[in-house]
């Protein structure tokens, strides 16, 4: 019962949902219409977008703990929109790069990809994230059938790499990609527990 | 040698414009927090005279030759976009901790390869050689860039003045440390206090600047205050802030961002578009104040001061000393 209304709500509230996801998207024309972009601008947007398409990485990665904890299916149901806003974010943080950072000076571009660490995770990173984008629909997903899911568990790959871009490309304080390398630590787990809850159960190491 | 006489009267003693002709209100809330006998009151007007005071303008100086034709960095980019660790990682920390931050009283304490020990009062530097406005070029080793007018002296004049020895063959310069007034340094993210060096004949170079002041006036917190070290052929971090102590020495000086990443951070750190850097592309920058479709523009050996310093390192592998 209780499900079936959940259900019906997260239904109701999709929409509401994605307009809520498209607010860093808004507020970035917002502060560069008024010039609060401040003294780096494109370093800000290259920063901002490249937090929310983590950010809503982890979101998508959050719902399948969510239904275990909650047994409840309706977190499946915002999961595609959640990881197709990482793709868009991530997007944009590379049109950023390529773009406005980079004029398309792709012999520049090709030296910083290959001699820098951070920008060749964070290249890869992206390159898997189109394929998990493209086979994202319906129709891809029945064509695919059991193969569907060992290539979204791409997603496990790409969330590492993500960290890791963000954890190289950081100077000196290592605070903030910690933070989300320990978020992805911990859906890893949550994840780990769930699959073996059976058996720690019976083997009285858990609850 | 020609001594003129300078005026008494040195700039940070003058009251400023706004102070002058606030007179009466801070008089009157001056008054008012007493009626309210209250300490809080004071603290709070202390505070913003305090922050008045840092805007003072500097009158007496010379310009120079340096720079003329380079468009300056926008003022407010150039106090809010600061790596200033003292104060926090973020670029825009700086501008916002250091606001309770007090650069005077202050007084440099010379120490090491030298005749005798010294303490100089950052006054005495006022008055030690005119100051000179240098519009320096600034690269920062992410791979960004600035143009600041500086107000400064040659840093060879402070050192005459130190009177070091024959042993002296490096400079270190030790920035502050004071976690009450610093609140970054309340976590070791480098090891405090931050330390930089220059070898003797760098330090004694014409280029190499200590800065009292920016735009015409007295170097803002965020930016240093009460001196720093400028440095314009090397990379932004060799410029330490809010120096203490001056000590000369006959050994390399273990520098903080040596320290930190050897293999990212040189002891020369002379600006190089061919020695890349691990983690960021030094062939390019981006000059700040540009705007949003500005693109980067090619980044010069020794950030285009080599017919000044190119000398220094003839016979040095500048790939292998970065």
């Amino acid at each position: 019962m209780i499900d079936k209304l959940l259900n019906l709500l997260f239904k109701k509230i999709k929409i509401l949902i994605f307009f809520l996801c498209l607010i860093p998207l808004v507020r970035l024309f917002y502060l560069g219409l008024n010039s609060q972009l401040g003294a780096n601008p494109i370093e800000f947007i290259e920063r901002s977008t490249g937090t929310w398409a983590l950010v809503f990485l982890m979101l998508s990665l959050s719902m399948t703990p969510l239904r275990q904890l909650t047994g409840s299916n309706a977190y499946i149901l915002n999961r595609r929109m959640l990881g197709l806003f990482m793709f868009f974010y991530a997007c944009l943080h590379v049109l950023t790069y390529l773009w406005i950072d980079h004029y398309f000076d792709f012999d520049e571009i090709f030296k910083d990809v290959y001699k820098h660490p951070y920008v060749l995770v964070g290249f890869a990173a992206f390159m898997l994230t189109i394929p998990l984008a493209i086979t994202s629909t319906k129709s891809m997903m029945k064509r695919l059938g059991g193969r569907w899911k060992i290539l979204h568990r791409a997603v496990y790959l790409i969330c590492l790499l993500a960290v890791l871009h963000f954890l190289w490309l950081v100077k000196k304080d290592l605070t903030e990609p910690l933070i989300y390398g320990g978020v992805f630590f911990l859906l890893l787990v949550l994840r780990v527990i769930y699959k073996y809850r059976s058996y720690l159960r019976t083997s009285n190491l858990w609850w | 040698m020609l001594i003129t006489k300078k005026s008494d009267v040195i700039p940070s003693d003058i009251t400023s414009k706004e102070n002058f002709e606030n007179r009466r209100t801070l008089i009157k809330a001056t008054g008012a927090s007493i009626v309210t006998a209250s300490g809080i009151f004071t603290g709070l007007l202390n505070r913003t005279a305090n922050a008045a005071s840092s805007k003072q303008k500097i009158s007496n100086f010379v310009k120079t030759k340096y720079g003329v034709d380079e468009k300056l960095t926008p003022y407010d980019d150039v106090t809010s976009y600061n790596n200033y660790y003292e104060f926090g990682t973020s670029k825009t920390d700086p501008s916002i901790e250091s606001r309770l931050f007090k650069p005077s009283p202050w007084s440099i304490s010379i120490e090491g390869a030298v005749k005798k020990n010294k303490q100089i009062g950052i006054e005495d530097l006022f008055r030690l050689a005119p100051l000179e406005e240098r519009i320096y070029r600034m690269r920062c080793v992410e791979g960004w860039s600035m143009v600041i007018p500086w107000l400064g002296l040659p840093l060879s004049k402070l050192i005459q003045l130190a009177e070091p020895t024959a042993n002296a063959k490096f400079v270190e310069f030790i920035s502050l440390s004071d976690d009450r007034m610093m609140p970054g340094q309340r976590i070791p993210v480098l090891d405090w206090p931050y330390v930089e060096g220059l070898r003797m004949d760098e330090a004694m170079n014409p280029l190499t600047i200590m800065a009292l002041g920016m735009y015409g006036e007295v170097l803002p917190n965020q930016n240093g205050a009460p001196l720093r070290l400028v440095v314009p052929w090397k990379y932004g971090f060799k410029g330490a802030k809010a120096i203490v102590k001056i000590r000369f020495t006959e050994t390399i000086p273990k520098t903080s961002w040596v320290k930190a990443g050897p293999n990212e951070y040189g002891f020369y750190a002379n600006v190089n578009p061919t020695v890349d850097h691990p983690r960021w592309t030094q062939s390019s920058e981006r000059r700040i104040g540009g705007g949003l479709f500005t693109p980067r523009i090619k980044t010069q050996m020794f950030n285009g001061y080599t017919e000044q310093v190119g000398q220094l390192y003839t016979g040095l592998d500048l790939s292998k000393n970065f």
